[in-house]
């Protein structure tokens, strides 16, 4: 896969490098357009797509005994009632009453892993993102439930007042500009149409197609890591791209941004695990 | 890293008490506060982060608390008082000669790293221009979030002024527009006065690829 992904980066910078150089400016930009879209057809295409090798490990943790309780997750209340998962992380993240907390996939799977099975969480979160010869329970797992959700469409929980809440502190870190390079996650996403190197950005600035495109891709199989990614990675990832401090896996700023992405996507169709760079 | 810091609530309500007081007529510039409950949710959320460099960049400065507040688009009197600051804090090499050698400058352009928790402490900052700034145009893999820089001295009649300019906007971007996306690269240090020459040579030599 990796080696097939890199013989396509190394063909790509060939057949640039191959271009006359003569040709004029709009030409080149256009037809690089089309190499870069060539590219990006490739590494999308679902039959070889190892990201649903983490689904069905995910789905084998669902229903293991696990724990000092021994039990499985099968009770885990996702929002939509106990081991319901059609859905859920369509409407996730949301309020729950009996933590009194709004929570993501993954903090609400953390939280069903700690009640209901009595699992070691922090054994759990030492490991939430996955590397050669380690695995990743939380990525497995929330490969599994979001894919129970492929098909459908983002359903942005913003009703009651801890979302509410929840959504502006999102939206304020989402243009807050800190750091040694003064960047905020509007430096990047915060205008349609506009790319860094050769990557497209997702506009998260307002509600729309690019939003509804990107958020409705993750979890995600990346190809560079050779892993299945879920948001909580990815954010942490743009936080570092952001000059920012390592943020705490599940901690409320990833919830709240994450909350913020969901609404920027509301209706968009979540197509999952997809495959990406 | 900073100059000065201070908490950007209180820079916050400061710059709209003067904004009250100073602009009364139709000053139509939208604020926006931070939410009460995102100090709390952001120290809760980084709970780990110990050396105060690192804290540092979760608090904001002046600057970034203003641009904040105004969402990068400050009415006339913030932005006219946060530019001619940078101008005033740009620091000139001292021998007047801005432009430095054009291949070190391709080099930064081309280097991303730094800055990051993921680097090592032996890092060398990079300029990372290609990001968001097209410039040789033989490189195809650049971004679109600045203005293309291609032909750049080549335009400007590679006139001295015009590079010593191009230094002052590399040192910091927010002296020709406020709330700029740019990195301020001088005053956060991130780049030394060599590598800011450096770039501007990338842009200012005849020979550098940008102008051909």
């Amino acid at each position: 896969m990796k080696q097939h992904v890199m013989r396509t980066a190394a063909a790509l910078a060939l057949a640039v490098a191959l271009m006359p150089s003569g040709a004029g400016r709009a030409q080149e930009a256009g037809s690089s357009e089309a190499e870069i879209q060539r590219y990006r057809d490739m590494i999308s295409d679902p039959m070889s797509n190892p990201g649903f090798l983490a689904v069905d490990r995910g789905e084998v943790l669902w229903s293991t005994k696990r724990g000092t309780k021994d039990a499985s997750l099968e009770t885990c209340d996702l929002g939509e009632g106990p081991g319901k998962l059609e859905g859920a992380f369509a409407r996730l993240p949301r309020y729950f009453a009996d933590a009194d907390k709004v929570m993501d996939l993954e903090v609400r799977l953390l939280w069903c892993m700690d009640k209901i099975q009595g699992l070691d969480t922090k054994e759990v979160v030492a490991r939430r993102f996955s590397r050669p010869g380690v695995a990743s329970d939380l990525e497995d797992l929330t490969a599994y439930v979001a894919n129970k959700s492929s098909g459908m469409k983002y359903e942005a929980q913003l009703k009651h007042p801890r979302e509410k809440e929840m959504f502006e502190a999102g939206e304020a870190m989402f243009f807050r500009r800190s750091g040694v390079m003064d960047f905020s996650c509007a430096t990047c996403h915060g205008e349609t149409g506009l790319r860094i190197r050769t990557t497209n950005l997702p506009d998260f600035a307002k509600p729309g197609k690019t939003a509804q495109e990107s958020m409705g891709s993750w979890p995600t199989y990346r190809v560079s890591q050779t892993a299945l990614r879920t948001m909580q990675n990815r954010l942490w990832d743009c936080f570092r791209q952001q000059r920012l401090p390592s943020v705490d896996y599940g901690s409320d700023i990833v919830t709240a941004l994450s909350l913020y992405l969901v609404a920027r996507a509301d209706g968009g169709e979540i197509l999952v695990p997809s495959i990406k760079r | 890293m900073k100059t000065r810091l201070i908490p950007a609530a209180a820079v916050a309500a400061a710059a709209v008490v003067s904004i009250a007081a100073g602009a009364v007529a139709d000053d139509k510039a939208k604020t926006h506060p931070e939410p009460a409950a995102l100090a709390a949710m952001m120290k809760s959320s980084w709970s780990k982060v110990q050396p105060d460099e690192w804290k540092t960049r979760l608090e904001t400065d002046e600057v970034q608390a203003l641009c904040n507040l105004y969402r990068n688009a400050p009415p006339p009197d913030v932005a006219a008082k946060i530019q001619a600051a940078a101008a005033a804090g740009v620091v000139y090499p001292a021998d007047g000669k801005v432009v430095g050698d054009w291949k070190k400058g391709l080099a930064l352009a081309n280097n991303g790293r730094g800055g990051q928790f993921s680097d090592g402490p032996d890092t060398v900052n990079g300029g990372n221009c290609y990001a968001c700034h097209q410039m040789d145009p033989k490189e195809v893999s650049f971004g679109t979030l600045g203005p293309s820089l291609t032909g750049y001295g080549k335009a400007k009649g590679y006139a001295a002024a015009a590079a010593r300019d191009a230094y002052a906007k590399i040192y910091n971007s927010h002296t020709t527009l406020a709330c700029s996306n740019m990195p301020r690269f001088g005053p956060s240090k991130f780049l030394s006065e060599a590598q800011i020459k450096d770039a501007v040579a990338a842009l200012f030599d005849p020979e550098s690829p940008v102008n051909k």
